[in-house]
């Protein structure tokens, strides 16, 4: 019973790590473009998970003061992650418009290709 | 109950993760990031972060799959097997993982009050953000005003990818022989 | 997409909900969830929803293209400009203790001019990428 409870108060981490793992698997393995760029992402979102996870507590509420609470979580990795979000977007977005301007030069978005095409000038 | 909530959506996300992982089809991928967008932003509501949770679903599942989305209209769909070998980005990641996964022993169980995250600034902001700024919701009044300066360096971000595809994507194709004199005129301009 | 009438219909009455809801998030940031990161994208998502239905010609008549660029740099500007505000009454950067004769009504004047300053640039923005990608595939 003892471990149950140890794994359940770690599982999050555990998955956290997987999702940030996962990502950067994606990233190193596959050759598309746009594969990598989801990798990414992923990786990114796993980021956030590890900043919020810390900062909840059980039985607490979201960080929006009311005299009808007491317990509220931690509102400073909520406020750091938001930010990071919407750069996170903005950032996908110019990698996405380097992978357009890739494929108008080279015709391909998978780097084996654009690598063997290199070598072909 | 939260936790169980949270080990169960948790648990969702790794699967979609996979699909992702072995899914070829780029049209599938877009998606299921959709979908795990989504799934994200409910984890986030179990985990009290609301604003995130909203900026999440307004983002993730919006936002990134309409450019993800233009940019397949671009290019070709279809993503081709790898020649390479994948027994190296295994090894590198299952490592990494491992390395991390033995890192978490040491952190404090999920959900503890007594957590070395909440002893710093985060309880001067809940008890005095409505006197101070009377802002009730923390998570605004942290954002723009007592941590205004990573806020604005976080703007100024979003500013400078924004001018970054429209420096990249706004001007006329490069093909053939409009190359050559798109070159000239950037050169003269 | 012209015979599309459900489709038509059912955006036009969506959008004036959309933007409302919008400034909704904007506003009622301080008391509940929301604030200018959200409510950005949410305006930028109304008029991506408008040029999916539409087409971009009809979504740039009612958000220009030269008005969207403008809003880019003008968010920041009015971000940067509520610190230097805080300097010339002179107070710190990004203080906004003295913008109104109480401090903590400074600083609830000051984070909706913040806020504002952010809904600007990141609706903008994202708005401005929405129009690039598509342009680009004409």
């Amino acid at each position: 019973m003892e471990v149950l409870q140890r794994f359940a108060d770690h599982y999050n981490y555990v998955v956290t790590i997987f999702l940030m793992v996962a990502g950067l698997y994606i990233v190193i393995a596959r050759g598309n473009l746009i594969k990598k760029l989801v990798g990414l992402s992923l990786f990114q979102t796993s980021v956030y998970l590890l900043y919020i996870e810390p900062g909840k507590i059980i039985g607490g509420t979201a960080p929006i003061i009311d005299p009808a609470f007491k317990v509220y979580s931690n509102p400073l990795p909520h406020v750091l992650i938001l930010t990071a979000i919407v750069v996170g977007v903005a950032t996908l977005a110019l990698g996405l418009a380097l992978v357009v301007r890739i494929h108008e030069a080279y015709g391909t978005i998978e780097e084996d290709e654009i690598f063997s095409r290199e070598g072909e000038e | 109950m939260e936790a169980l909530i949270n080990i169960v959506l948790l648990t969702l996300l790794a699967v979609i993760t996979v699909g992702i992982m072995f899914q070829r089809n780029l049209f599938a991928v877009v998606v299921l990031a959709g979908i795990y967008s989504f799934l994200m932003a409910s984890v986030l509501i179990v985990l009290d972060a609301v604003d995130v949770a909203m900026t999440e679903a307004s983002v993730g599942a919006g936002v990134s799959t309409v450019v993800l989305l233009g940019t397949l209209h671009l290019v070709r769909t279809i993503e081709y097997p790898s020649k390479r070998s994948a027994l190296i980005p295994m090894l590198v990641a299952v490592a990494t993982g491992a390395a991390l996964v033995w890192g978490t022993i040491g952190l404090s169980p999920f959900g503890t009050a007594d957590n070395a995250i909440h002893k710093h600034v985060a309880p001067k902001y809940l008890a005095d953000s409505v006197k101070e700024t009377l802002v009730p919701n923390v998570v605004t009044s942290t954002l723009a005003d007592y941590r205004g300066y990573d806020t604005l360096g976080e703007t100024t971000v979003i500013f400078t990818a924004g001018i970054g595809v429209l420096l990249l994507l706004k001007g006329r194709r490069r093909r053939g022989h409009i190359a050559d004199e798109d070159s000239k005129v950037g050169r003269t301009a | 997409m012209k015979l599309d009438l459900i489709l038509r219909i059912g955006t036009k009455l969506l959008l004036p909900f959309i933007l409302l809801f919008a400034l909704y998030v904007q506003f009622h940031g301080d008391f509940g969830p929301g604030g200018g990161f959200q409510a950005g994208v949410i305006t930028a998502g109304m008029v991506i929803l408008y040029a999916l239905i539409f087409g971009v010609k009809a979504a740039k008549r009612i958000a220009p293209q030269g008005l969207v660029e403008r809003m880019v740099p003008l968010g920041v500007l009015i971000y940067a400009g509520t610190g230097i505000a805080g300097l010339w009454l002179g107070s710190n950067y990004l203080d906004y203790s003295r913008l109104a004769r109480d401090a903590p009504y400074g600083h609830e004047l000051g984070i909706f001019a913040v806020e504002l300053g952010v809904l600007i640039t990141v609706a903008g923005t994202m708005t401005a990428i929405f129009y690039a990608f598509v342009d680009r595939g004409r």
